[in-house]
């Protein structure tokens, strides 16, 4: 197989509240022989807030980080379910309107650059799932998860809406019965267990503009969770996981019910799978302590 | 000649009447279904072949008038357009048919749609514009402007969305995707005069639009593809447009992100919280700040990092912004 290259698009917190997920992600692309090019021009994607202030700004800044993917001639691959939704969906949007992409592409030309929609955009998670393949996974496996049952959080925004998982993904999800990460945990050796929250929502968006309402969507991801006997959660998430992990007490005073479980990145949990060292996978960065390695 | 397929499926039926049960129940009936059959034809083949006390509403069966609209498994539908081998492909054969709201449900599948309707009320759903009683033209709207309500006037107000968002279902004074979809269509349109007394509403905290947790269930689950989270964000755009955005928790936080990513191209995400909060407000994150701090987790900020050609951010940031704040 030809060697896999993608230029990576890392989003804000793998360089600030989880380094952890930076850490791991390089990890486990060392092992699989994947080369990522990080794109170290990029900007934030907007997180689906600048969206709110100014769409057209937003736009912008999310062609050009898509425009230097295009420099280097590769896919881009983000590490954050809302980083790949903004960036999907700018492609999505710019494809689809020639009117809309000439205006955002006589701002790029400002700084000397164009969008041309060229590359395409993935998730690191159908990265490995579509290219790499999960049976090649398989069969790289030094240490089987098999002594765990995961719960796997699939977060909002690689799910939703249908219309750019068709676009973007080889066998897009279906956000009602997501598959991907329920065949990756498998593909580790782990047990995936069943809960009625995997594929709803945590509440990170709304955390500080309405933070009952968050509160109680984390608390009840983590109940779901605990009550399916998981051991951890996994999930392709940073923000998830930085919900899940560090926002227990107000979830649990939130639901009046004392939750907490580890949460790993997904590719912690490949990590682990594929022999990687606890160190090189960053699980002393967690909140909640990651006590079973 | 097409073969009719058929598949053995199993439905658990929610049952509950609140004038005879303290509990609500479910049914399980096992028939044959056809390729060629939705979810109604199964529901009225339960009540006329089996139960004749099971309710549930339906009117025009060609998914226009909404009322049919239920649970499958989860997932919002209209009963009478939604193939059940559709239903089969994703969640196996046994399906289970619930209202759309377990807790608002009052017969069987018939819910009480009161704080639905409520809620579509509070925005003012009608055009508000000066009548000439006696006009001698039509009050003609060119194609360039229909276009700008971006079909959101195809919403049938099934309830589909409004039933399937978290927030509704958490915090009661939450307005909801439906109406938001609807305050849009009419903010939005040249000849209403009521626009900005509208994004009032739509601009409180709480009941407003700040409190979308952006799963995107309403943009899935709607059948008329009315897209409501892109009518939030539109209504968003418009509060700061129309210079009502007030200076609060959840402004902030969408306009801290151009000025963080002006700074380091990057978001700060420490500074974005204080930035969110104010100064005092941010106090209530310090002990959360503090385990994460302890964990590598906090950037301090002579240590935040920068995107590679800072320049050219700036420059766009500059050029592009369309808003003030």
């Amino acid at each position: 197989m030809e060697k896999l290259k993608y230029a990576l698009f890392t989003g804000c917190t793998a360089k600030e509240s989880t380094p952890e997920q930076m850490m791991s992600t390089l990890a486990v692309a060392e092992k699989l022989g994947i080369e990522l090019v990080e794109l170290t021009e990029a900007s934030c994607c907007g997180a689906s807030h600048l969206q709110d202030y100014d769409d057209f700004l937003s736009l912008v800044l999310n062609a050009r980080n898509i425009a230097y993917a295009e420099k280097h001639g590769l896919t881009m691959v983000t590490i954050c379910n809302t980083c790949q939704l903004n960036t999907a969906m700018t492609k999505h949007r710019l494809d689809h309107n020639a009117e809309l992409k000439a205006k955002v592409n006589a701002k790029l030309a400002e700084v000397g650059l164009e969008y041309k929609g060229t590359s395409q955009i993935t998730h690191f998670l159908y990265a490995i799932i579509d290219d790499f393949g999960l049976d090649k996974i398989k069969e790289m496996v030094v240490k089987p998860l098999s002594q765990f049952n995961i719960a796997p959080f699939y977060g909002c925004h690689n799910i939703r809406p249908s219309e750019l998982q068709n676009e973007t993904h080889k066998s897009p999800e279906n956000p009602y019965r997501p598959t991907s990460l329920d065949d990756l945990i498998i593909a580790c050796g782990g047990l995936n267990v069943d809960y009625e929250e995997k594929n709803k929502c945590c509440g990170f968006h709304a955390e500080l503009q309405a933070p009952r309402t968050a509160a109680v969507l984390t608390g009840n991801a983590v109940a779901g969770a605990m009550d399916a006997n998981a051991d951890w959660m996994v999930t392709p998430c940073p923000l998830c996981h930085l919900k899940l992990d560090t926002q227990t007490h107000h979830a649990s005073v939130a639901i009046g019910r004392d939750v907490s479980l580890p949460v790993l990145h997904m590719q912690q949990m490949v990590g682990l799978a594929l022999g990687c060292t606890p160190a090189e996978l960053g699980l002393n960065h967690h909140v909640t302590k990651v006590d079973f390695v | 000649m097409d073969t009719l397929k058929t598949q053995q499926v199993t439905f658990k039926v929610f049952r509950f009447n609140e004038e005879t049960d303290y509990l609500p129940y479910y049914n399980t009936y096992t028939l044959d279904v056809t390729h060629e059959e939705v979810v109604l034809d199964i529901l009225n083949r339960i009540k006329w072949e089996h139960d004749g006390s099971l309710s549930y509403r339906r009117s025009c069966r060609h998914g226009i008038c909404g009322v049919c609209a239920i649970k499958v498994s989860g997932k919002a539908v209209l009963a009478c357009k939604t193939r059940l081998f559709d239903m089969i492909d994703v969640f196996g054969n046994e399906l289970v048919i619930e209202p759309l709201s377990t807790k608002r449900a009052f017969k069987d599948l018939v819910v009480d749609k009161k704080d639905f309707w409520d809620k579509h009320a509070q925005i003012k759903p009608y055009l508000e514009a000066p009548i000439d009683e006696h006009p001698v033209t039509e009050n003609l709207v060119s194609p360039h402007d229909a276009e700008k309500l971006l079909e959101a006037d195809y919403c049938i107000q099934c309830g589909a969305c409004h039933y399937s968002c978290p927030s509704v279902e958490i915090n009661e004074l939450y307005i909801g995707p439906a109406a938001f979809a609807a305050a849009y269509r009419f903010a939005a349109d040249v000849r209403d005069d009521a626009s900005v007394e509208r994004l009032h509403i739509v601009n409180e905290e709480a009941q407003g639009v700040w409190d979308c947790v952006k799963c995107m269930e309403c943009a899935q689950v709607c059948p008329k593809e009315v897209n409501p989270i892109e009518k939030i964000t539109k209504l968003h755009n418009m509060v700061f447009e129309a210079n009502i955005a007030k200076n609060n928790v959840a402004t902030r936080h969408a306009v801290g992100f151009a000025h963080s990513i002006e700074k380091h191209g990057l978001l700060d995400e420490g500074e974005l919280v204080r930035y969110s909060e104010g100064n005092i407000g941010v106090l209530k994150h310090v002990p959360v700040a503090l385990k994460m701090f302890a964990k590598g987790k906090i950037v301090l900020p002579w240590n935040m990092p920068k995107a590679d050609k800072l320049d050219e951010i700036k420059k766009l940031v500059k050029s592009s912004s369309t808003v003030k704040f």
